[in-house]
Order: structure tokens, then sequence, then C-alpha cells
């Protein structure tokens, strides 16, 4: 037994390896991404990418109704795009356990939007389990597995950013359980969900929902800390953790199950104390839940979104904060960029000179909205750049001059764009989709795709054919572009634009960061560079505009990529020795 | 009276190896016998953007973030991130600053002017100030900026040297085991036991 330091996510891996978990299936979605990676490189597991979360909680519904115990991972927008199997799962149940890693980003650190997954808890009617540590990220995937098979039902495993990307000790003791999986027996009435059946299982759903809701009142999840009954906090996930830090001498109910909750002990807690309050980040969704049950908790100044800290929690109960030192005024922003030899770049470029009105998506090229290319006009979620193009183009808008054109990734694509190309293209539609192939899910930290042609587990992999998709779907112009080529880019573009027809164009160059060996940088020779500027609306970081307005790459950063070289209308940029010769910018 | 938690935040640009340099203070905590929680933000934050880490430890430690006012340390990798989270640092607190601006792409494309009076803040502020990939270079790779970041952060903190030294030399690739000591040596000297700036 030895003291080890792991993040949430890390956590959740090893507690689902413990349980004898033998199939894993997500969709990488920060913050929940390393979840799948740590447990796919476990012994004696199976674990694999799905294309998106509704086929990973599929895969692994069908690995349970086998008799696996399987694990699923997802972010919280993964969970809306898989809610259709989650809920009718709560009506079938489960063959061996099956629980859900979902990771919340409050605050919005890396996602489009807030949501609160403890909400799918009564709306699904499903458990939700949330850890507030690493170490309860551990025991609480654990014992989801024990709930899912006792109470025959998924559980959900709900993070947020602050536990799945903390790091804590956690005391590694438990070996892996051996799980042998069961036989398959067929039971039509639990799992074909035609109504007959659907609505006898529905009446079990409650009935299972009301045991489980017993079991709460008694739950280890679930503790009582008293302290001082002046005041009573309510509280789960990583809030606990700042309420003891804000208010080391309150009493605590610490809510480890936040779905079915312990009405009982929850009513007992309120009697014992003179306050009762609820500190919960997101949505008001554990006062709303002691409201129903007929608890009457004190309204906390708390904000309705962002996370909270152990200060805001501090303040908000009438603490004082400490002493700040004054901010220093006027610093600029530093948004998140594109890496220098990004291939989106180029993709970029060709659009931004055809005038194009962008419906984008999510990745990396999401940073194509940001200055100076800003040549994104809506990011909404995964895939819906293309239906929206398509969408655009039936409200009127598009033209030559001002082109409608989708932009999305080889993974994205391959997570839902597919469906809305198949759109497109059967009724008729005549927009134009930029596939942005960089042979990887990028953003997320190179997670493999269906295009990238290697699995999960590093096995090499049919690779998804994108042409020959698009062909087939019945899109007859299809055109694969390098990025890199800035001339090439535009003028397939321009054509493409030009057509008048349902069109796709894959831009198509690896990630700069899969290209290990950097070609040599290139320097700028100040007496032809005539401060023109163009390569700075490249928007590479290696490029800076010095005080005589002239261009400036930075060696140290510079991979070659050649970019900016084309867009010089001086020749300007020119091919340098290997950096460390040269030095200095 | 139970040992009081230390909060250290570490700032900089994606990139710059701040997540690996929290990874092995937080590491040599726990070899120190600590409870120790750390925090960092992954994904579209690591793309060049601004990137701060916190990592506390003491008898034990609850919240894995802090808020302003809080942090006895503050390691900066590059001069704008230190302004960014000067407030974080508690009156008295230890500013350690890696002498070094990396224009923001704002400011790299002309949108934003260069701010004014960072230096100056971070001065009157009592920062130590070293130019980390001058003495990375000077151990042998410009890579290891980060791990002469911690060796000067050492100084103002309790732990021996060899647990620190052991806890690097498993973390970094072994090829590079040798140049990182030798930074981590480097970032000590530069900064003397009592926090002096040497260099």
């Amino acid at each position: 037994m030895s003291p080890t330091l792991l993040s949430g996510n890390e956590a959740v891996a090893r507690g689902a390896w413990e349980a004898g978990a033998l199939v894993g299936v997500g969709y990488p979605g920060t913050p929940s991404t390393q979840a799948l990676e740590v447990f796919a490189a476990m012994d004696g597991v199976y674990a694999e990418w799905a294309p998106n979360e509704k086929v990973a909680l599929e895969v692994a519904a069908g690995a349970s109704m086998g008799g696996a115990r399987s694990l699923v991972t997802m972010k919280h927008v993964g969970v809306n795009v898989a809610a259709d199997p989650l809920f009718t799962l709560a009506y079938t149940g489960v063959g061996a356990g099956l629980v859900v890693f979902v990771a919340d980003d409050p605050g919005m650190h890396s996602s489009q939007n807030e949501q609160d997954s403890r909400n799918w808890g009564p709306f699904a009617r499903v458990p939700v389990l949330e850890p507030s540590d690493s170490s309860e990220a551990l025991e609480f995937t654990r014992v989801a597995f024990e709930l899912s098979e006792r109470f025959d039902i998924p559980v959900i495993v709900r993070a947020t950013t602050r536990i799945s990307h903390s790091k804590g000790v956690v005391e590694l003791s438990g070996a892996r359980q051996s799980v042998v999986p069961g036989d398959y027996r067929k039971d039509v009435g639990k799992w074909v969900m035609m109504p007959a059946m659907a609505r006898a299982r529905r009446l079990s759903l409650d009935e299972r929902v009301r045991q489980l809701a017993d079991y709460a009142e008694k739950s280890p999840l679930n503790r009582v800390e008293m302290r001082d009954s002046a005041i009573g906090v309510v509280t789960s996930g990583v809030c606990y953790q700042y309420v003891r830090e804000a208010l080391p001498e309150a009493s605590i109910f610490k809510l480890g199950m936040c779905f079915p909750l312990p009405a009982q002990a929850l009513a007992d807690f309120s009697r014992s104390v003179d306050r009762l309050v609820v500190v919960e980040e997101a949505d008001r969704y554990l006062e709303s839940s002691l409201k129903v049950l007929g608890l009457t908790p004190e309204p906390v100044d708390l904000p309705a979104s962002g996370e909270l800290s152990p200060g805001l929690v501090h303040r908000a109960l009438g603490g004082d904060p400490p002493p700040v030192r004054e901010s220093v005024p006027g610093l600029p922003p530093r948004p998140p960029l594109m890496c220098p030899g990004c291939p989106h770049r180029g993709a970029y470029n060709a659009l931004r000179k055809a005038k194009a009105i962008v419906t984008g998506d999510i990745g990396c090229y999401t940073l194509g909205a940001l200055a100076p290319l800003a040549s994104m006009d809506a990011c909404v979620c995964m895939g819906a750049s293309v239906g929206m193009a398509h969408g655009m183009r039936l409200a009127g808008q598009g033209s030559a001059r001002r082109p409608v054109v989708a932009v999305i990734g080889d993974s994205t694509f391959a997570h839902s764009g597919v469906t809305g190309l198949m759109d497109i293209a059967y009724n008729g539609g005549d927009a134009m989709v930029c596939i942005l192939d960089n042979r990887i899910t990028a953003m997320t930290g190179h997670q493999q795709n269906p295009v990238s042609g290697m699995t999960l587990q590093r096995e090499p992999a049919v690779e998804v054919d994108l042409e020959a998709l698009c062909r087939s779907i019945g899109v007859k112009r299809v055109r694969i572009v390098d990025p890199h080529d800035l001339a090439a880019s535009e003028q397939a573009v321009r054509e493409e634009i030009d057509s008048g027809e349902l069109s796709v164009l894959i831009f198509r160059a690896p990630c700069a960061l899969l290209i290990k060996e950097k070609d040599q940088p290139y320097a700028v020779d100040d007496n032809l560079c005539t401060a023109c500027g163009l390569c700075i609306r490249l928007g590479c970081p290696a490029i800076s505009k010095g005080e005589d307005g002239k261009a400036r790459i930075d060696v140290t950063i510079c991979v070659g990529c050649g970019d900016c070289v084309q867009v010089c209308k001086f020749s300007a940029i020119e091919l340098t020795g290997p950096a460390c010769e040269i030095g200095g910018v | 009276m139970a040992t009081p938690t230390i909060t250290v935040m570490l700032a900089g640009v994606g990139g710059q190896g701040t997540i690996l340099a929290a990874d092995v203070l937080a590491k040599t905590a726990v070899a120190a016998g600590l409870d120790v929680k750390l925090s960092e933000v992954h994904g579209m934050a690591q793309r060049g953007g601004s990137v701060d880490t916190a990592v506390r430890f003491g008898e034990s430690v609850a919240s894995p973030i802090t808020d302003p006012g809080c942090a006895d340390h503050l390691v900066a990798f590059e001069m704008i991130e230190a302004a960014r989270q000067l407030p974080y640092v508690k009156p008295g607190g230890r500013l350690l600053v890696n002498s070094r601006i990396i224009d923001p792409l704002p400011v790299l494309i002309g949108d934003t002017e260069p701010p004014t009076g960072v230096e100056e803040a971070l001065v009157d502020a009592g920062a130590i100030f070293m130019d980390a990939e001058e003495l990375a270079c000077e151990a042998g790779s410009p890579k290891s900026a980060n791990i002469v970041l911690l060796g000067a952060l050492s100084t103002g903190l309790e732990f021996p040297v060899e647990l620190w030294t052991g806890v690097i030399s498993a973390r970094v690739p072994t090829a590079s085991v040798e140049f990182n000591l030798r930074a981590f040596e480097l970032g000590r000297r530069a900064c003397g036991e009592g926090g002096a700036c040497l260099v």
C-alpha cells in the first residue's frame, strides 16, 4: 500500500479496473478524456473510442447485456448525445454492471456550455454518484458497479473539472476483482422495450428507484459530519472541499449520491442545525430537491454560473475576504491559439479570402474564430456546422461573393457531421462543406478516431475513406487539397464555391504536433520586408510585429511550415540554418 | 497544531512545462509524507493560452484550488502571467519570476498595445527575477527552464534536496536526468536560502 498521486480521471479508471470492468468505451472530451485513456492502458481490459457518445453507451449496453462489466466515459455535452439509450437503459436495466462516467465543466474551461449532469438523475431515473476527490473517485466508481448490478440499473459517476483534473493522494490497496462474464439469458420482458414490456419495466424502474432511495438513507456514500450546530451545510462533489476549508466548524451533510436523495436523513439533519444552507455550483439542483422534500434551506448568495472556490463560499456565508494585492491594469488577454505549423491556418486563409460565412464546429479549428483569422461565424455543438450551413442556404443566405461554408474536423465529422451531410445530399442542398482532416482528434490531446487508422489500444485499424464515404452519400464533388499549399487551397475553395453544387473539400495535412521532426525555421530579411503585415495576418505565434512594423520570426518556435513564405509578396522570408546556429530572433 | 497548508501557484503559457513542474512539486510533497492537492486545466487552455496550476500541501488539504490573497508562493514562467496572477499572492508571499515576456497573439499581431508597467509592478511586489532559459541553456537544454524555477522555489520550502532530486530523476526522461538535475542546482544557486536574488 503506497500513497500515489492520482487525478480524478486516473482514479475513475483505477476504480473501474479494480471492479473488474472488462470493456471501456467513450468519446474524448475535456475534462473526461484521460479516464478512458488510462483504463485502456491497464491489464486485462478492452477499450475503444467510439465515433460518438451514443454509440459508446450502446456498445457498453451490449457488453453489459452480454455479461461484461462496462465503463462508458464522456464529457457533459456527450450525455445529450447518449441520452436516447440512457433513458431506456434505465428501463431495461443491466446485465453486468454498467457505469457512465460524466465530467462536467463549470466555468467552461474547455466547453461551449455549462450543464449540470446531476439533473440526469431524476430525469432519466438513474442513480448519480458524486465523488469529492480522487480517493472517492476510485471508491465510488468501484461501488457504482456493485450498485448497478444490485439495483439492475446504469449508474452515473459525475465529476467536474476540479475533480477530473485535480490530483490528490490515493492509497492504492485494492486488487482487481476477478469477474468472469456471465452467461447471456434471453429475457424479452427485460430487454425488448416495446410498449407492453416497457410499461411493465417502467413500473419496475419506479420500484428500483424506490429501493435506491432506501439504500441512500443508510449508504456510506452519504455522510453527516456534526460539528457546530449553528450552521448545517448540504453539499457534494468538490464544493464539499470548499466548505471544509471556508467553514471548518460547520456541520456538513455530504452527499456522495445526488440521486435518489436520502429524504429522511436530510430531514433529520435539517432539524439538528439552526441554519440549513446548500453550497453547490452549476444548477441549484440540491436546493430545489431539498425544497421538494419540504425542507427550507436559507438562500445563499453564490454565483449561479461558473465555478465556486473556498473564498467565494467563505464570503457568501458572511466571512471577510483576505487582503489582496492590487491587480496590474491593462494586461492583454492571452487566448489559446493555433500552433505554429497548424494546417488549419491555410484553410482559414483561403476561406477568409473567399469572404465565406463559416458555420463552424468543435475542435482546435474553432480557434479560427479569433483574430486575426476571424473566419468563423457560428459554433454550437458537435456536428452542427453541416446542418447549419444547409439551413443558412434555406434562409437564402450565400452567394458567390459571400458564400456559406461549413467547417468541421475529421473526428467531429465522424461523430455527427456525416448525418448532416447525408441530409444535404438527400434533400438536394448545395452547401459547401470543408473537412479539416488533420488525422487526429487534436484539441483533447491527440486521440485516435475512425479516420486516423489506429485504435485506442494502439492497434492498426481500418481507416474511414472520407472521399468514398462522401461520394456514397451522394456528394458528387469531393476534392482534397493540402492546406499548406495556400494558392491551391484558395483555388480549390473558389472553384468549389463557383460550382454552385453540394461540395466537400477535404483539407488534409497532419496536426503540426504529430510531426516530430521540425523543418528548419524561417527568418525575415529586414532589407526586403516592407511592413505590409500580410504574414502577421496569418496569426502564427512565431511571427510578430516589430516596433518598426516589420515582421519578426521567433526561430525557437517556427517549425518551418512555409505558410508565411507563400503570403509574402516581397520574398522577404527565407530559410535559415538550424535554429541553434542563428540564435534568438 | 496541524501543519498549515502551503499553497504554491505556478503560472505560465501553454507549452512552457508548468504542468510537469507542478507534478514534480506535488510528488516531492507526497514523498515528504504530506497530503497534497493539485489542480490544473487541460484542453483548450493548453493551446498557447494562460495556464495556472495550484499545488497545495500540508497535514490535510481540502480544496485543490485557491483564491486571491491566499498563495504563499507564485512561480511565474513569464512576466505578463506573473502580473496576471499577482493578486493571488498573499501579502508577504514569495514571487519568483522568469524575466521573460511572451507576447500574447493580440500583441504580436498589433491589435493590442504591449502592456506597460509590468516589471515595475512586479518589482514593487518584491519579485525575485531570474533568466530561467539562460540558466537552463547553461545546464544543457533550454527545455529545463521549468526545473530551474523549481530549484529556485525549493530554497523557500522545507523539503530536503534529495527528495527533489529523487522525484526529478524519476519523472523526466532518462536521457535528460543529468541536465535537469544541473538545472535544478543552478536554480537553487540563483536564489539564495533567504530568497535573495543572486543573479
